[in-house]
């Protein structure tokens, strides 16, 4: 029988989502200033699988969660387990590692353990429509970044590998159809990024990308080329709420003007965007971009 | 935990017990965020770090403490007090809270 060790190790090494819960504190160190663990914890004390009945949550105590694949290891209590694996699960979707509290039971807002879920997420996904030279810029930043990056464009003398060799994927298709096949599994960590200038693909890649969880949504283009599209994009059914979404022009605003520079001002808007951070958006400014 | 797993697993097939300190939470500024972790095997030598290199040295006394049986799997913190309780510190003024264990799960 492979331990939780080595199921977190082969998880980790083949890229698959996993996250480790371990006790760190309590059962009966309370809130207090005390970092200390509870004395007489024994490390080596693995609770028999099925045999959770008779064992308290003890630091050292792990947890090991898979979106697909069954949860191993128990903190010491059932009720426990399930609110930690429902958190977990959570926490890996958004991609945090971080220590939360509960009661021995799992209650919320109580502090009698603490319990830090280590998450290994997979790697964000960015979806670039265009492939024109501010892809190529953007693509290598995002690989800079530890993204899996897809470059999609409707026109295949554009779209090859060869052109865009950072890319994972180079796609030869329209943006609503990629979309139809990813959209669902793109969520909060991941960005689409809408380069082509062209509101005949702008469009469609918009609209596909309203629907699905993506954290970022951004489109390339000038002020007016912006307000051009917003009109296209109203006369497609786009509500304002959703317009509030795209981050229209993309970027930061640096005075990027080369493509290298207005990639890091992409980036540097997603990340701000990860972080709450109110950086100066393009967006929120007036006049002229350059 | 991944740049560590080639040299755990070399520790663990030549029979060496491993002592695991991942970093669960900073407060302030902090070279690594929560999930950095290093690993050091009972004759003391390390993979992975979980500062710029500020408290790898004590981290290493401490895993070898654990493995020693003298003190217990848990919470160790290093940083910045004004009362002067940590003796090892970040240069960069933040604190940082580890969880020592030996990697025996």
């Amino acid at each position: 029988m492979t331990s939780i060790y080595e199921e977190f190790r082969d998880a980790i090494r083949a890229e698959e989502p996993v996250a480790l819960a371990t006790i760190i504190e309590g059962p009966d160190a309370g809130a207090g200033s005390d970092v200390r663990p509870h004395p007489g914890a024994a490390s080596d004390v693995r609770p028999h699988p099925g045999a959770a009945s008779d064992v308290r949550p003890y630091p050292g105590a792990k947890l090991l969660v898979r979106p697909d694949a069954p949860t191993l290891g128990t903190l010491g209590d059932p009720d426990l387990d399930r609110v930690v694996e429902r958190d977990a699960l959570g926490m890996l979707d958004a991609g945090i590692s971080e220590v939360r509290h509960y009661g021995q039971h799992g209650e919320a807002r109580q502090m009698d353990l603490s319990v830090f879920v280590e998450c290994h997420a997979r790697r964000p996904h960015m979806v670039i429509f265009g492939a024109v030279d501010f892809t190529r810029a953007l693509a290598s930043q995002a690989k800079l970044l530890g993204y899996r990056v897809t470059v999609c464009d409707a026109r295949e003398v554009f779209a090859t590998k060869r052109r865009f060799p950072m890319a994972d994927e180079v796609v030869v298709d329209w943006p609503n159809r990629l979309l139809d096949r990813i959209g669902a599994d793109l969520g909060p960590r991941d960005a689409v990024c809408v380069l082509t200038h062209d509101h005949k693909f702008d469009v469609p890649a918009i609209v596909g990308a309203l629907p699905t969880r993506v954290g970022y949504l951004g489109a390339m283009g000038s002020r007016t080329t912006h307000e051009k599209r917003t009109e296209r994009l109203r006369e497609a059914g786009v509500t304002d709420s959703e317009l509030e979404r795209v981050m229209a022009p993309i970027g930061l605003d640096i005075g990027g003007r080369t493509p290298e520079e207005t990639a890091v001002s992409i980036v540097a808007e997603i990340i701000a965007a990860h972080t709450g951070r109110q950086a100066p958006r393009l967006r929120d400014g007036q006049g002229r971009i350059h | 935990m991944d740049e560590i797993l080639n040299d755990i697993d070399r520790w663990r097939s030549a029979g060496q017990r491993v002592a695991v300190a991942r970093v669960v939470d900073i407060e302030g500024s902090g070279p690594r965020d929560p999930g950095a972790a290093m690993a050091v095997n009972e004759e003391g030598e390390v993979a992975g770090s979980v500062s710029g290199g500020c408290v790898e040295g004590a981290v290493v006394g401490e895993a070898l403490e654990l493995l020693g049986g003298r003190r217990d799997p848990g919470i160790t913190t290093f940083g910045y007090s004004d009362d002067e309780a940590f003796a090892v510190g970040l240069t960069c003024g933040g604190t940082i809270h580890l969880f020592v264990e030996e990697l025996n799960w």
